[in-house]
């Protein structure tokens, strides 16, 4: 790796956090707004612009709240878990490719920190992580409401996950890799949703994988803990689950962990299966600024469309039973996504042969 | 899923107990559960009220009967007008007094339009308290336009205190019977729009369907009434099998559901309010549009204020009503009406002097909740959020 | 009379005190030994038939009397029909003691506790009579006409909670 590469590397890794964190405010006002616009009513609309500068407002008054540690607690996991919160969904960003590329000469800025062969394999790991948060949180704080949460939200992450990645696998393995580095390598993933079927249709995974695709949907929210499936903090049930003890910067902290988890699954559900950069009917990997820069605008089109989806979903469905979501995750979604992964190969071989 | 706690090596095992409430995001009041979890699972639950126990019972012996009026409003705050309403006909039955025809019509849209009020808040609640948060605020707009009818007729939104012994403070205002028909014209739309976004969805059947059920002869047994126990299928409305006021000449039906469970409460709920939207357009119709408000006793009825400002003898005998009360004979009556959340009574023991000896009042969220426990044992912890909700507790009556 | 007192008086004519009719509102008083027996009967006859058991209440009718001070008094309704019945039982000031309805009637559990709370009327065979509306600590009966509305300065000696003590 040449130092110029390290470079830009640094500079990419700078330029994606502060996006990241930049993303938050972005949807909580989208969140806020949006919610309002469904439920008849105006929403914060007082401070900025349009109310622009509201999450802006939220994050002062909690910065400068006094910070306070409850004695009972465990002090270093309650130290710790919001960082953790934090830390895991925006380590996983790392392979998300975000646009096409550039060509400068013989170098190529490619809108991705990290293309590994084995993309997909670390994103599911760093994702597996994210329930460690939870129950740090859950467990430091000494507290019956957190505990609680914690127990439910390990059982959740680790049925949900399964069911999650067993659709990336269908995914994977209807991916050609012959056009890129590898069928797990997140860039083949997005190179190959490129380009349409009989010159019209999008070749994008939610056509061919549509079953994958709505594992992954139902599986991304209760990943990231969002109604229908908010078991962890469920507010009438928990009062706010494993964040119950948690005041000032630290709730902050946590608040924003799940918001970026929730940007970050809005990314994976548009590059697995909406063709994530892409569009089908024109290329956008040429190499040019003018293809690099509509790339990135056209991968945020289709995440700020699958963010406002969880918004949507979020405010008008009820809430689901624990022993209800339990059964939904191994008893509807393991099977089928099973299923699903038998009958891709299946099609796989026979299209090949 | 049965569990049994193991024993491990020096640690007893002992179940988690778990507090919800007094302060707690699912308790819109100030009451207490104390459960104790298997898991997710709750094995045994206690109820602890009293929290907001302010002793009305007792200062109702050291007040006279009008001054009792505005207890009555904080007891039941998201239908003050039905327990307003409950009260002075309560009074009036221990007087032995009948009402104009008017004021009785007028009451009858003021408590239909309190009974929409409070199923409009309970339906709301209940389905944010099953995390369907944007039906609550569907339903405070609604409760909002039923404020202003309110506030144009009564001068006040929240706690009224609007009738009077043998009366009301004041008329309402001339366009009363068009702001409530415009009112009623909303509410079936509105409970077309909350049934489609509730009952199409898997999640909301699954959550309400089948929970906190007990058997019927015990829903009577526990005391149980109002919409709750005609959830249980038990046709028990004292609007209908002791008519007061004009309901007798009023054509409606009770809605019933057998299935007694959160889901058939909720329609209940839902049905009545479609039944108050009807009742309100007869009242309108019938009402008639002129005609005394007050009884002519004026023993009874407080001076109008502006001839009090203005005579020397309206000044005495307003000061004499206010310091002296009404003269009520000794004697005893208990008198019921069919509030939102049931059955509300006053019990009231007189000696003839100007306190009431004791002032008893049923009601109806204290027998309501008593069962609670036996709803949510065996159930999830979810169950008894969803359960507690569809109760609809006013803690200013559990308690009062 | 009403029909149900009239069978009241014929099947318990030991315990039959009174009947007395105010507003077109059945009363029928009864001694304290028998109110178990008749509400028994009044719920298991039937042609009286009353399922539900509206209210349970006590009333302190003055602290200087000493016989017939305490009366507890039940609401009966039969909900086919709307049928009511007031039931009452006149206690004495120094032994306010009443058989517990729970066997009959579950909905008496808590407002026989609150009678007890608030009126000092102690119910025998109650599962569970402990205070409901006021803490245990309490010592009075604030119902009781001996009691003032201001209260006996209560207020000033709850117990307070003192963040060093722990938790």
């Amino acid at each position: 790796m040449s130092t110029l590469e390290i470079i830009v590397t640094c500079i990419k890794v700078l330029a994606v956090f502060t996006a990241l964190q930049m993303a938050v405010p972005v949807l909580v006002i989208m969140e806020r707004r949006g919610v309002s616009f469904i439920q008849d009513r105006v929403g914060p609309d007082r401070c900025g612009p349009f109310g622009l500068l509201q999450p802006f407002a939220d994050a002062a008054k909690l910065v400068f709240k006094e910070d306070i540690t409850p004695r009972h607690v465990d002090k270093l996991l309650y130290f710790l878990a919001p960082a953790f919160c934090l830390i895991v969904p925006t380590v996983a960003f790392a392979v998300v490719p975000f646009g096409s590329g550039i060509r400068i000469g013989d170098f190529t800025l490619s809108f991705q920190i990290a293309d590994f062969r084995v993309g997909v394999l670390y994103l599911l790991a760093i994702l597996s992580m994210s329930s460690f948060g939870v129950v740090c949180a859950g467990w430091a704080q000494n507290n019956k409401y957190g505990t609680l949460s914690a127990l439910r939200g390990v059982a959740q992450s680790v049925s949900y996950e399964i069911a999650m990645c067993l659709a990336v696998v269908a995914v994977v393995m209807s991916t050609n890799s012959d056009s890129g580095v590898s069928s797990t390598a997140m860039s083949t993933i997005v190179a190959d949703q490129g380009g349409t079927y009989l010159g019209f249709f999008p070749k994008w995974n939610v056509f061919t994988q549509p079953i994958a695709f709505f594992i992954f949907l139902a599986a991304m929210y209760a990943e990231t803990n969002r109604t229908p499936f908010d078991f962890v903090e469920c507010e009438q049930e928990l009062v706010a689950g494993y964040m119950t003890e948690y005041g000032s910067m630290k709730f902050s902290m946590l608040f924003m962990g799940e918001y970026i988890a929730m940007a970050l699954q809005s990314a994976l559900l548009v590059t697995f299966f909406l063709g994530g950069w892409t569009l089908p009917w024109v290329d956008l990997g040429d190499g040019s600024i003018a293809g690099g820069i509509a790339s990135v605008i056209v991968f945020l089109v289709k995440w700020f469309a699958v963010a406002w989806l969880y918004i949507w979903v979020r405010w008008t469905l009820p809430r689901l039973r624990y022993d209800k979501l339990m059964d939904l995750g191994w008893k509807a979604l393991v099977p089928l996504a099973l299923i699903n992964i038998v009958a891709t190969a299946f099609v796989g071989v026979w299209l090949r042969s | 899923m049965k569990t049994q706690l193991k024993k491990a090596d020096g640690l007893e095992p002992r179940p988690m107990v778990i507090n919800l409430g007094p302060s707690h995001p699912s308790m819109h009041n100030t009451l207490r559960v104390i459960a104790e979890l298997d898991g997710e699972i709750i094995r045994k639950a206690d109820l602890e009220i009293g929290y907001l126990h302010c002793g009305f019972e007792k200062i109702a012996e050291s007040k006279t009967y009008h001054q009792f009026i505005a207890f009555t409003d904080r007891m039941g705050y998201t239908s003050a007008l039905c327990n307003n309403i409950g009260y002075v006909l309560a009074v009036e039955k221990l007087l032995g007094i009948d009402v104009p025809e008017r004021c009785k019509w007028i009451r009858v849209i003021l408590a239909e339009l309190a009974r929409l009020s409070d199923h409009v808040m309970s339906i709301g609640l209940m389905a944010m308290d099953i995390g369907a948060f944007t039906v609550m605020l569907y339903g405070f707009i609604e409760r909002e336009l039923i404020y202003d009818v309110f506030e144009a007729s009564t001068g006040g939104r929240m706690t009224m205190s609007y009738p009077r012994i043998g009366g009301l403070v004041k008329d309402v205002p001339k366009d009363f019977g068009e702001r409530v028909l415009k009112f009623a014209d909303r509410v079936d739309p509105f409970c077309s729009e909350v049934e489609e976004l509730l009952e199409n969805n898997r999640i909301w059947n699954e959550r309400t369907r089948g929970v906190g059920v007990i058997p019927r002869e015990e829903a009577v047994n526990w005391g149980i009434t109002g919409p709750l126990l005609r959830a249980f299928g038990v046709n028990y409305d004292i609007r209908k099998v002791n008519p007061y006021l004009t309901y007798d000449q009023i054509d409606f039906e009770v809605p019933l559901r057998p299935e007694g469970d959160v889901f058939a409460r909720y329609k209940v709920k839902m049905a009545e309010m479609r039944q108050s939207a009807r009742i309100l357009r007869q009242a309108v119709e019938k009402m008639p549009k002129s005609g005394p408000i007050n009884i002519d006793d004026h023993g009874i009825i407080l001076p109008p204020k502006d001839g009090m400002k203005g005579s020397i003898e309206s000044l005495i005998h307003h000061f004499k009503l206010i310091i002296d009360g009404i003269k009520i004979p000794a004697g005893e009556s208990y008198f019921c009406t069919e509030t939102p959340n049931g059955e509300l009574g006053f019990y009231i023991v007189s000696d003839g002097g100007r306190h009431p000896v004791r002032m008893r009042v049923r009601p109806p969220t204290f027998y309501n909740l008593q069962p609670f426990p036996r709803m949510v044992e065996g159930g999830f912890i979810s169950d008894s959020i969803a359960v507690m909700a569809s109760l609809n507790i006013a803690a200013g009556e559990l308690d009062r | 009379m009403f029909k149900d007192a009239e069978s009241v008086k014929e099947k318990f004519p030991a315990g039959f005190l009174a009947y007395e009719e105010f507003r077109n509102q059945p009363t029928i008083i009864v001694k304290p030994e028998a109110v178990f027996e008749v509400l028994r009967f009044l719920k298991d006859d039937p042609s009286a038939g009353y399922d539900l058991l509206v209210d349970v209440t006590a009333v302190d009718h003055g602290a200087g009397l000493s016989d017939n001070r305490f009366s507890v008094v039940y609401h009966l309704c039969r909900t086919a029909e709307g049928k009511r019945l007031r039931l009452k039982a006149f206690l004495n000031a120094d032994k306010p003691v009443i058989e517990s309805v729970v066997p009959l009637w579950l909905a008496a559990n808590w407002a026989e506790r609150e009678a007890y709370d608030l009126m000092g009327i102690t119910f025998r065979n109650h599962p569970d009579l402990r205070r409901i509306m006021l803490p245990d600590s309490f010592e009075h009966h604030p119902l009781r006409k001996d009691y003032p509305v201001e209260g006996r300065g209560e207020r000033d000696s709850f117990i307070k909670y003192n963040p060093d003590d722990g938790l």
